[in-house]
């Protein structure tokens, strides 16, 4: 590991003032942050220290929806009443992720920004080509062991999923990003890799997360986030669905519903066309067994993930099947 | 049937052989008090990194090293252009060639992630730094990623391993049913939490080194070997190690790099390998695939069982992984074949991974016997029990003991097999699919010569000494219970000391040997120190205890005194002062009387003295049944233990809380080998791409089921002085093939190819 400065930020504007330098850095949790320096993938030159920020781990719950502040622990969001309440997926996506130790350090803003999980990333030394860390390079891992690799929203540049759990369920419910100046929902904030994967965010050098707000309504409240993996606990998605559904007064027929998928997308993938084929529709087995294969619409298998594509749509019925009351 | 719950603390039984005593050290490990071999705190320490290849197959040409030595605090590079001056140390067997010089770092690039340079710096970070500043030229030679590459050929049969009697083939065409299935297991890995790496630091040509070892006398005699010292002048340090699963066993490359700079840079060095060098620096279990046909009549008696198996080894040394080697013994089998290949591919030599030789093996004979079963319509343990081996079809030796039929049937009841319904996909809650299974596991009993040295202290403390290693498996514990046992004393009266050379010698904690080999050694020495203790009690003239006219006398409750309550009692100490001596030293081994100080070295740092499970008058072996059941999602293909029970013959429990402990850690890691546990291999550059402990998963807590154990053993007194079998390798061998039996009965889909994960049931 480099040897890099420390600057404990005493403002947020100091913070993004600092972190406009090239080969500068925020750190949060440093529960990605640190694993990657040590792989040799991140090599920061300064690192600027926001946990000391004031202000920024609030979170607020009330009958317009929920603000949790950037610098909110997963474990703190995870087990808040008001989130818990009027957004179980949201509460549920946090608690099955990562392991209690990484829950309590990470934080909202950092868990957003966690890097993919591809192994050839995270080996510079070994796998110099990836177009992710070093652009124009070449993807080591088209053609090699793809088993967690994304089958949605490839490009022939980059396969790499998005292995985050939390960001699912917020794109499900239409969540946006504060960055200080700006704000962007968080299915405009992640972007495809196209030609350039590089970019994963539309985050600028110099902005922060400084919170992440998400609108209340019938459908969050009756929601669920359903994470299928081999092992039981602290393991990425093979996939997930985060799911919210409101019916109208007949409690059958399907007002709003919210679909987004994880573990086999590039980035949190809203599904729209499994919602809109389910909208007006009365919730049934096949009505929902149907639509959820739409979830894989463009689907591309590269080699060992191919299951995906089988497992996906699965889960997301399941989950739908779930907060409708019949599963 | 002894159902294994936990009990009351304190019961004052507990202090002695067989007693439920709890873990000696473990005050001092949860407490952090024990310290491991990277933490000692050695004064002006220098930091040693590893640089291992990147590319599977070649030679190095170049190595640019200008950068690295430039790079801020960095002390030493070593490449393949250093002759460290090293020569090649004895093998397993205590066998060396003369002369022959030793590279740890070679030119010769025989797999991906092979050591071929270090950095040395003034701290870690600079080393790491400096190491990625190394510039490796390569000329690239073809490789072979795994056995399963078109190139990588059918391998070499091992002669020592094929074995047969009867005429299988023949039998196996006349028999009314057959079965033939090919099942495999990918490589696996140790993932002990401690990594191996070390702290070493020399004083002219005297060496210390902490590095955590299963086996303190075979690692000293290797830094001897390597550097051409004295053996008496290693100091090897190992009081506690961090789980060492096989892989401690032997010195390794990076050992010898690390005492190499350490004597060139005149400071002590410490080299700990990153978690990704931790899979590849030394083997984990090799990939195995076999083929097993197994011919019965129709109401299920074998006839014959023909098998051909083959595991993965490097291009540099034959590692046979046996797949054949649970498969003769379990059954009653008259006609039986089977032949091991070793495939030579471009990895690391793979190495011993708890339960080595059997595990893989009985994942194909266990599988294969319920594939039969279901052939015949008939119930799993009935097929078992009705081709019950009476006694070594192999060797053609009697069992010493046997139990394991009582494993089956105690083992099924307390399970409540009888409930089960034989069809798969019978068994169901909601879109959980259930499914019981059965596999039975064995291990042999292998011992070999010790030593062990007793003190009795002025202060009437007892002291233990030997270099006997204890990984967390209990021999701390055990020898404490044994001496206090002995002396008729608590056991806080005993001290243990345990884990360096320089003490009495040992057989190595691996090959479930440790127990039975080194208990021998340490009662026999307490007693001959009781008895020399007796003999000044009842001859020398300040003793009190002279004139009560005794002939022996009782060690009990703390008290020495004469039989029948004849004269005085007094404790230890106060004997000794009677006495009037400070100390009584006794040193005693289990080798034959008269063995030279040549073959007490040799016993102490070879394998050349072990004794196999056949090489007396019996076939001796540790034998289990486990019974599984699992929880399969239908949709989605998860795969979830939900209850195991497992009965176990291992003859005597010197301690069942320990030897529990050791059950349950053997089968949870059981449910790793059969649910998770994969090294995925790039087949472009033969690199292990999950290595680390985010991607190559083991269980969790939320993994483990509820584990029930029993012990159906009898003491076996041809096994071992004290009666015990092996304990700590047995309990993984037989939990792959149960769960995936009991996957079969869940879902009617039978994974010959482990691990089962999702995709392979969706
Ligand atoms: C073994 C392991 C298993 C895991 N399993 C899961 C899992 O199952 N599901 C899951 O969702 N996640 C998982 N994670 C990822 C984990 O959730 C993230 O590492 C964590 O949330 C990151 O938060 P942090 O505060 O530690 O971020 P840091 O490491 O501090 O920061 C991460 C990145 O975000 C930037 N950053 C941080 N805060 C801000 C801000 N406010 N504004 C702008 N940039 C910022 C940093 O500069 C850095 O680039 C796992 C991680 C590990 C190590
Ligand atoms: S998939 Fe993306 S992250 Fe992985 S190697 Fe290819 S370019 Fe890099």
């Amino acid at each position: 590991m480099r040897d890099f400065s420390y600057l404990r930020a005493s403002s947020a504007d100091e913070a993004r003032q600092a972190s406009l330098q090239a080969g500068s850095v925020l750190l949060a949790g440093g529960t990605t942050l640190l694993d990657l320096a040590k792989c040799g993938v991140m090599e920061p030159e300064t690192v600027i220290d926001i946990t000391h920020l004031s202000g920024l781990g609030e979170i607020t719950v009330d009958a317009g929806g929920a603000r949790i502040g950037a610098l909110a622990k997963m474990g703190q969001v995870a087990d808040h009443a008001g989130i818990r309440a009027a957004f179980p997926a949201i509460s549920e996506s946090l608690s099955l992720a990562a392991s209690a130790q990484i829950r309590n350090m990470a934080t909202i803003g950092g868990n957003l920004l966690q890097r993919t999980r591809c192994s050839y990333f995270r080996e510079p030394d070994v796998f110099p080509a990836c177009h992710k860390r070093n652009p124009g390079a070449g993807c080591s891992a088209i053609g090699g062991v793809t088993r967690n690799h994304a089958v949605l929203g490839t490009s022939d540049t980059c396969i790499a999923s998005y292995p985050g759990d939390l960001a699912v369920a917020l794109v499900a419910f239409d969540a946006v990003v504060e960055l200080g100046g700006r704000t962007v929902s968080v299915e405009d904030f992640f972007l495809l890799p196209g030609n350039t994967p590089e970019r994963e965010t539309t985050l600028q050098r110099g902005e922060m997360i400084t919170a992440i707000t998400v609108p209340a309504s019938a459908a969050p409240k009756n929601s669920t986030y359903l994470k299928v993996r081999d092992r039981q606990s602290y393991e990425f998605a093979a996939a997930s669905a985060a799911v919210g559904l409101e019916f109208e007064t007949d409690g059958r027929t399907v007002r709003d519903i919210r679909v987004a998928l994880g573990g086999v997308a590039t980035k949190p993938w809203r599904a729209r066309n499994v919602e809109r084929a389910l909208v007006g529709k009365i919730l049934s087995l096949e009505t929902v067994e149907a639509a959820s294969r739409l979830a894989m619409e463009g689907a591309v298998s590269h080699g060992a993930n191919y299951y995906k594509i089988e497992l996906a749509p699965r889960v997301v019925a399941r989950a739908i099947l779930k907060v409708g009351g019949l599963a | 049937m002894t159902i294994m719950e936990p009990r009351k603390h304190g019961d004052a039984s507990d202090g002695t052989v067989g007693g439920r005593q709890t873990r000696f050290e473990g005050n001092l490990k949860v407490t952090g008090g024990a310290t491991y071999a990277l933490e000692y705190p050695v004064e002006g320490l220098a930091y040693a990194i590893l640089v291992q290849s990147t590319i599977p197959a070649g030679r190095v040409v170049r190595v640019d090293t200008e950068k690295a030595l430039a790079a801020p605090g960095v002390l030493m590079v070593l490449t393949p252009d250093d002759d460290l001056g090293l020569l090649v140390a004895s093998d397993w067997g205590g066998n060396r060639p003369d002369n022959q010089p030793y590279y740890p770092l070679p030119r010769q690039v025989q797999y991906n992630g092979q050591s071929i340079a270090a950095v040395v710096a003034e701290s870690r970070e600079q080393a790491v730094e400096a190491a990625n500043l190394i510039c490796i030229t390569y000329e690239k030679a073809p490789h072979v990623a795994t056995f399963n590459d078109a190139a990588a050929g059918e391998g070499k049969v091992m002669d020592n391993l094929t074995s047969g009697w009867g005429d299988a083939e023949a039998a196996l065409a006349a028999a009314p049913v057959q079965i033939e299935g090919e099942y495999s297991t990918p490589r696996e890995y140790h993932v002990a939490m401690e990594p191996h790496g070390l702290t070493v630091k020399w004083d002219g040509d005297r060496i210390t080194v902490w590095e955590p070892s299963q086996w303190s006398h075979g690692m000293a005699r290797s830094y001897s070997e390597w550097f051409g010292i004295p053996y008496e002048n290693v100091h090897l340090v190992s009081p506690f190690i961090g789980g060492g699963f096989g892989s401690k066993g032997a010195a390794l490359a990076h050992g010898a790099v690390a005492a190499f700079a350490a004597r060139k840079l005149g400071r002590p060095v410490k080299l700990a390998l990153t978690r990704p060098q931790n899979f590849t620096n030394y083997g984990g279990r090799a990939a195995t695939r076999q083929t097993i046909k197994i011919g019965a009549t129709e109401d299920g008696i074998l006839q014959a069982i023909v098998h051909r198996g083959a595991s993965e080894t490097s291009t540099y040394a034959d590692w046979p992984e046996q797949t054949g080697s649970a498969t003769p013994i379990l059954y009653r089998i008259e006609n039986f074949s089977s032949q091991h290949r070793v495939v030579p591919v471009n990895t690391v030599t793979p190495g011993a991974l708890r339960g080595p030789g059997k595990n893989p093996s009985a994942f194909g004979i266990e599988s294969a016997m319920e594939e039969l079963a279901y052939k015949l319509g008939m119930d799993p343990l009935e097929l078992r029990l009705k081709n019950y081996a009476d006694h070594d079809y192999q060797s053609g030796k009697p069992w010493s003991t046997r139990r394991l039929r009582e494993a089956l049937t105690e083992g099924a009841e307390a399970f409540g097999w009888s409930k089960r319904s034989h069809e798969p996909r019978s068994m169901r809650d909601g879109k959980t699919l259930i499914g019981w299974g059965i596999g039975c596991g064995t291990f042999p009993v292998i011992q070999a010569p010790s030593e062990a040295m007793i003190r009795i202290l002025g202060n009437g403390r007892v002291e233990v000494v030997s270099g006997a290693i204890d990984m967390g498996q209990g021999t701390y514990t055990i020898l404490a219970q044994t001496a206090a046992e002995v002396f008729g004393i608590p056991v806080d009266q005993v001290e243990v000391h345990l884990g360096d050379s320089r003490l009495p010698g040992s057989a190595i904690a691996g090959g479930s040997m440790l127990a039975g080999s080194i208990l021998g050694a340490v009662h026999k020495a307490a007693t001959a120190a009781r008895d020399e203790l007796i003999g000044l009690a009842l001859n020398d003239e300040k003793s009190p205890l002279r004139d009560t006219g005794a002939n022996t006398l009782t060690f009990s409750g703390g008290r020495i005194a004469a039989p029948r309550d004849q004269g005085p009692s007094l404790t230890l100490s106060e004997l000794m002062a009677a006495l009037g001596r400070d100390e009584i030293e006794v040193l005693r081994n289990t080798l034959p009387d008269g063995a030279t100080a040549q073959e007490q070295h040799q016993a102490w740092t070879s394998m050349a003295k072990v004794q196999g499970p056949t090489m007396g008058e019996y076939s001796m072996h540790s034998w289990c049944a486990h019974f599984a059941e699992v929880r399969v999602d239908e949709d989605f293909g998860t795969v979830r233990v939900s209850r195991i029970v497992s009965a176990f013959d291992c003859g005597r429990l010197y301690n069942p809380r320990l030897v529990e402990s050791q059950w349950r850690g053997g089968i949870i890691m059981g449910i790793g080998q059969a649910l998770l546990e994969e090294g995925l291999v790039d087949q472009r550059n033969g690199r292990t791409v999950n290595n680390n402990m985010g991607d190559y998963l083991v269980p969790t807590n939320a993994d483990v089921p509820h584990i029930e154990v029993i012990s159906v053993g009898i003491p076996d007194y041809g096994a071992s002085a004290l009666g015990g079998k092996g304990v700590g390798e047995v309990g993984i061998v037989g939990v792959a093939p149960a769960i995936a039996n009991a996957v079969f009965h869940a879902t009617g889909k039978r994974v010959r190819d482990l691990p089962i994960t999702l995709e392979k049931l969706i």
